[in-house]
């Protein structure tokens, strides 16, 4: 691998000899020192969306409550991203810590990691991790219990409020925020849900320190950060990566010669075209625009070989069956994006139909109930915009 | 089905008769009798004191819970882009060839169900499968071919 990207293996790197002992510090430490490093380090949740999580800690930490609950996030189901699954077979402890940190910051005594039904067949090793978790919480003091939690194949229900509902054995369908669940979460009580990465961030940012985790990464975008590298390139797999690194230089790190595009983010995420590579960033910044793509860790590669209009048909197809259904612009806006590109490549409809399908997906931005309606117009803005000729010809 | 009866009352008494405990019943049912029947979802409703719809409405929801019968081994093949850009369809046909069914079909002798699943999480070894919770990824006819007749040895 070229020097400009830097390899870090911080999420995936050695496991400390002393079994957690990371833990063990924190358990010494106030837990205002805990949620000022983790603000101090900058660190962004690592699912996609990004929000401080240092400030959810602190969120939860503030509502007086007996009951509250610390959730790992393992549902996942952005197509490209499997990092996860990585991070819960290769590291498990870095990721039960993290979770005992929180649980100890905020006061929980339950945990749960929803796992996604994919993954079943990790439930067997988790759960011996789980039990040795639980001998060293009980050594340490900390009074707090950790199970799994299986779906059933519902990529909506990583989103954290209908992940809630999933577990309270309702529907998995999104609520509406506010309340959030630092506030009003799983049962109505003050809950964390985080990323399973963002766990193990956390965990990271208590072993080395906010200073020593700001630098890694650049600008807004700090720390590492593991990306699933899939599509047409020859080292398809997962990287630990610095935050923050130019799409360029990705693309001459991953590509095959012939990129013709990157999917940054999956399904729900941007669609970049190689003349926009150079002035493309992955990771966060303070004010959002189009070159600093956040993700959450999903990079799918296309060459010149691939059709655009069938890669958007099929991320169309995706969301339709993936909507829950529960609000009206998810529900049918997905169905009649779908209709309208197979319109417009059919002769149906004019190319300027595409405009109207535009206008759509921006209403779609604006009333969805959720981030999965709301994500849509990402990846399809992208694509109709950039290779326009590809959806009519 | 006095079996499903029992099968419920048992569920409930090792998950206990919350609503939270709803999930793993279906996903115990499904598991045993391969698909949650119109009798388990009644007899679910019963034993929680929450009304049938509750239940169908959650057993509809998930893709993983199924309300008709499938297969004692149902075969999910990934169909998100990455596995359908690598030769997805290829593995269809050589399914749909060697099972003699097509997607979303049952063998008339209950063993096998073929159907689609949206991303699976193994992109960078696609084309990738699940037999019941296994996984199967890298996935050529060849392979397929092999696969499948060692499934078709098991009980």
């Amino acid at each position: 691998m070229s020097d400009r990207l830097k390899r870090v293996d911080v999420i995936l790197g050695n496991y400390h000899p002393e079994k957690y002992k990371i833990l063990a510090g924190a358990m010494e430490r106030p837990n205002k020192d805990i949620i000022q490093d983790l603000i101090d380090s900058g660190l962004k949740g690592r699912g996609g969306a990004g929000f401080l999580t240092g400030l959810k800690w602190k969120f939860a930490a503030q509502v007086p409550s007996e009951e509250k609950y610390v959730i790992c996030n393992a549902d996942e189901g952005e197509p490209g991203t499997f990092k996860d699954r990585e991070i819960l077979t290769k590291v498990p402890r870095k990721v039960l810590s993290g979770m005992g940190i929180c649980a100890k910051v905020i006061g929980a005594k339950k945990g749960y990691i929803y796992l996604r039904g994919e993954y079943k067949f990790l439930v067997a090793q988790l759960n011996d991790q789980i039990d040795e978790f639980h001998t060293y919480c009980d050594k340490l003091g900390l009074d707090f219990r950790v199970e799994i939690f299986l779906g059933s194949g519902a990529y909506v229900c990583g989103e954290e409020t209908a992940l809630l509902n999933s577990i309270e054995g309702k529907r998995g369908e999104p609520r509406n925020k506010p309340p959030f669940p630092t506030n009003e979460g799983l049962f109505g009580k003050p809950t964390v849900v985080n990323n399973v990465e963002t766990l193990v961030s956390a965990m990271m940012v208590c072993k080395i320190g906010p200073d020593q985790f700001k630098k890694l990464g650049i600008q807004d975008s700090h720390g590492s950060k593991l990306f699933s590298v899939s599509g047409d390139t020859p080292r398809a797999g997962i990287y630990d990566l610095e935050f923050g690194l130019s799409l360029e230089e990705f693309v001459k790190e991953f590509g095959d010669g012939d990129t013709k595009a990157v999917q940054v983010g999956g399904a729900s995420g941007f669609c970049v075209p190689r003349k926009k590579f150079s002035q493309t960033t992955i990771g966060y910044k303070a004010g959002l625009d189009g070159d600093n793509l956040p993700t959450g860790g999903s990079m799918m590669l296309f060459n010149s070989s691939r059709s655009m209009y069938h890669v958007l048909e099929n991320y169309l197809e995706f969301f339709e069956e993936e909507s829950c259904g529960q609000c009206t612009p998810c529900r049918i806006g997905c169905q009649q994006l779908k209709k309208g590109i197979d319109a417009v490549k059919r002769g149906i409809r004019p190319p300027e139909y595409l405009d109207q399908l535009l206008k759509l997906t921006e209403t779609m931005k604006i009333t969805a109930k959720c981030g999965l309606g709301q994500s849509v117009a990402n990846s399809f803005s992208s694509i109709v915009e950039n290779f326009r000729e590809e959806m009519i010809y | 089905m006095p079996h499903t009866k029992e099968l419920v009352e048992k569920l409930v008494d090792t998950y206990g008769r919350s609503r939270e405990s709803m999930l793993p019943i279906l996903q115990d049912i499904q598991r045993t009798e391969h698909y949650v029947s119109d009798d388990a979802m009644v007899e679910i409703a019963k034993q929680l004191d929450i009304s049938t719809a509750d239940v169908y409405g959650k057993a509809t929801f998930y893709s993983f819970i199924d309300t008709v019968p499938r297969g004692k081994y149902v075969i999910r093949v990934c169909k998100t882009i990455v596995c359908e850009m690598h030769n997805k369809s290829g593995i269809i046909e050589t399914l749909e060839n060697l099972l003699k069914i097509k997607i979303g079909e049952t063998t008339l002798n209950r063993k096998f169900s073929l159907l689609y699943t949206n991303c699976l999480g193994w992109c960078h070894m696609g084309p990738a499968m699940l037999i019941n919770d296994e996984v199967f990824t890298d996935l050529t006819p060849e392979r397929v071919r092999e696969i499948i007749a060692i499934y078709k040895n098991k009980n």
